[in-house]
């Protein structure tokens, strides 16, 4: 069973799907992030998605640059990011780390499984880097025992999409719209399409991320993925916030409407 | 450097796109179905004779080339070295650019696409696009920081005079690198009908081959002349490099002749010892930016950091993966530039020759200017340097009167 299996398993046998929360390390500080994500879990989000920031984030949308750039100019470090996923998996959540690849090759890529592992994450959803290029980490992944998420697309081939869910570990990450994230007011069509071409090359759950926003669109895409996974709506709670406080107020308001949305699914 | 690594130039890169440890996709998912395509347009149309015979008429027709090798002879006595220019700067729309955006131009009608979207820092690479959009009927969206649409308020008119639709990027340093962030987005959202005509040989696989395939026509049209003119190859070949197109398209042609050394002169700013410079190979260190491994500016945790150079178009805090392994290789040298130093070579440039060259460009006089009497000794006899003139400097009027305080009424 991998690390994040576990989420999957227990709300499989809830007959629901997986509500994955994503925010920032370090947005919009240190502290700041750490209240934020443990407000998210005791809203009901299952799984907290840590992302680290980087300077050039090609797959994120304005949203989430916008929380990084906060979190970077406030001096955040990779280490820094390992502390907050330690103190978020306290919680007794499941944290997973969505990085681009850059910070991990510079942090050192077996360096740094080693020192998720000790952190108690349970591994990396990795949106610019493909298997063809993952040697290093496939094999530190193994080493340490940790989940590793690539990406498919709806243009993904079928040749790729099996390619690639064979180097899976965890779960599935199905980008359902091609563009950017960021919450937008339907989610898409190609969505099911493409998690129902997953299903026929795994047996992994998957993840539909990109543009949910709404706890009606949480429900909607937990009619059909295992897990729904939200972003940019969550983030702006806090970045349109005056301050942290109303932020929290307003991060718990929506995590405990998708928490209700995956439990209501459109099924 | 090994006679391996030597004849195994002409492969290179292998079938997913890596120089060595360099280069490679390190993209999303979603763009890899594109870059798939793009791999398969660009290998059958080098192979198609009809493509090459097409883009050759155009560059002939439409853009000016082959550019003339000019033996400048008032700065060779000033150097001390038999200098000859390759007059790229007198190709359509002033640089070299002009052969890259032509032949992606073609590709894109070839894959049946009707929009090309580009980035652009000084704004040179997106007038280039707008100009070829123009000619072959296509829409034009051209990212550019907002920094730079600022800075270079004239090259925004021209892109809009010539149809494009100029896009200014006002996430993070809202400079270059932000402009092929955000190009990549809008990729990744339109890809179906939508090229991304990258300015240079840097990006994921093929985009690195494929713009050096384009501009490798500098190269050839230089040996060639050089066998006409002089009846030998020079001693070495010099470039600017920021993304490095320029660079690789005079280089390529002779990487297998073993006796020309080949010196790239990156933008060392205020110097490679300040955090004030662009030089990726001989000021970075290994990483992976917009989409290859490389040598990249960046922090001790892996964050891009900010570039510096005078001139905008080496102002990029990457370099193409195949000079980052023609450097680890050794086949080619590469050594800072500063700002100071281009500057005296453009002001020099203008006064020997009449010429005003492209900062860019300015670089690589710079350049030849510091290895001529190395040169020299080592050979001993006046050494034989072609210098890639990679692009006028009419764009740099305003940034040199600046910086020579020759702006306004009095002197």
């Amino acid at each position: 069973m991998s690390r994040i299996g576990v989420a999957f398993e227990k709300a499989r046998a809830e007959g629901r799907a997986v509500l994955v929360g994503c925010m920032p390390a370090g947005f919009p500080t240190v502290e700041g992030s750490i209240a934020a994500m443990t407000a998210m879990v005791e809203a009901g989000v299952d799984v907290i998605e840590v992302e680290i920031p980087y300077s050039d984030p090609v797959m994120d949308g304005p949203v989430i640059q916008k929380a990084s750039d906060i979190a970077l100019a406030g001096g955040v470090r990779t280490a820094d990011t390992l502390r907050i996923i330690e103190a978020v998996a306290a919680t007794g959540a499941p944290v997973v780390t969505m990085t681009y690849w850059n910070p991990i090759e510079r942090y050192g890529v077996d360096a740094f499984a080693r020192d998720l592992d000790a952190a108690g994450g349970t591994g990396l959803i990795t949106p610019d880097l493909i298997p063809e290029e993952a040697d290093e980490w496939l094999a530190a992944s193994d080493a340490y025992g940790l989940d590793r998420t690539f990406l498919v697309a709806p243009s993904s081939t079928d040749a790729r999409l099996a390619m690639t869910v064979e180097h899976c570990r965890g779960f599935v990450y199905a980008t359902a719209i091609m563009g950017v994230t960021g919450a937008r007011s339907q989610t898409s069509d190609a969505a099911p399409v493409l998690v129902s071409r997953v299903r026929q090359v795994t047996e992994l759950p998957v993840g539909v991320g990109l543009g949910v926003g709404t706890g009606a669109q949480a429900g909607t895409v937990g009619g059909y993925a295992d897990g729904v996974i939200v972003g940019s709506a969550l983030i702006r709670c806090v970045l349109d916030a005056p301050d942290l406080g109303t932020g929290l107020t307003a991060l718990r308001t929506l995590g405990a409407e998708l928490a209700e949305g995956v439990r209501a699914p459109a099924r | 450097m090994s006679a391996d690594a030597l004849a195994a130039t002409g492969s290179r890169p292998d079938a997913a796109g890596h120089f060595g440890r360099f280069g490679g996709r390190f993209v999303p998912e979603a763009l890899v179905a594109a870059l798939d395509e793009l791999t398969e347009a660009h290998r059958t149309a080098m192979a198609d004779e009809s493509f090459r015979a097409e883009f050759a008429a155009l560059l002939r027709d439409y853009a000016g080339t082959p550019s003339l090798l000019y033996p400048a002879e008032r700065l060779s006595a000033k150097l001390g070295a038999r200098v000859l220019l390759k007059r790229e700067d007198l190709n359509h729309t002033g640089a070299h650019k002009v052969r890259n955006v032509l032949g992606q131009a073609l590709l894109t009608r070839r894959m049946g696409k009707t929009r090309v979207i580009a980035e652009t820092g000084a704004g040179q690479h997106g007038v280039a696009t707008a100009t070829a959009a123009a000619l072959f009927d296509l829409e034009c969206v051209v990212y550019m920081g907002e920094v730079d649409t600022e800075r270079q308020a004239l090259n925004v008119a021209r892109m809009r005079m010539l149809g494009a639709t100029v896009v200014p990027v006002t996430t993070g340093s809202r400079t270059l690198k932000d402009a092929m962030n955000e190009a990549m987005r809008d990729w990744v959202a339109n890809v179906d009908g939508t090229h991304y005509l990258i300015g240079t040989a840097a990006g994921p696989h093929p985009f690195p081959a494929l713009v050096r395939d384009f501009v490798r026509g500098i190269g050839d049209e230089a040996r060639q002349q050089c066998l006409d003119q002089i009846g030998a190859l020079p001693d070495a070949v010099a470039a600017c490099v920021g993304g490095g197109s320029n660079a690789l398209g005079i280089f390529h042609a002779f990487v297998d002749d073993p006796d020309v050394r080949l010196y790239g002169f990156e933008a060392g700013g205020e110097g490679v010892t300040t955090d004030r410079h662009a030089a990726s190979i001989t000021g970075g260190s290994l990483g992976v930016l917009h989409g290859a491994r490389t040598y990249v500016l960046q922090d001790a945790d892996g964050q891009t950091v900010e570039s510096h150079s005078i001139s905008a178009g080496l102002d990029y805090p990457g370099v193409g993966p195949e000079h980052a392994w023609l450097h680890d290789s050794g086949r080619a040298s590469y050594l800072p530039v500063t700002d100071d130093e281009a500057m005296a070579a453009f002001e020099l440039l203008c006064r020997t020759e009449g010429i005003i060259p492209a900062i860019e460009s300015s670089h690589a006089i710079a350049g030849a200017a510091a290895i001529a009497p190395k040169l020299a000794a080592e050979l001993g006899r006046e050494p034989t340097i072609v210098v890639n003139l990679s692009g006028r400097g009419d764009k740099d009027v305003h940034t040199a009167g600046e910086y020579f305080g020759i702006l306004g009424k009095e002197q």
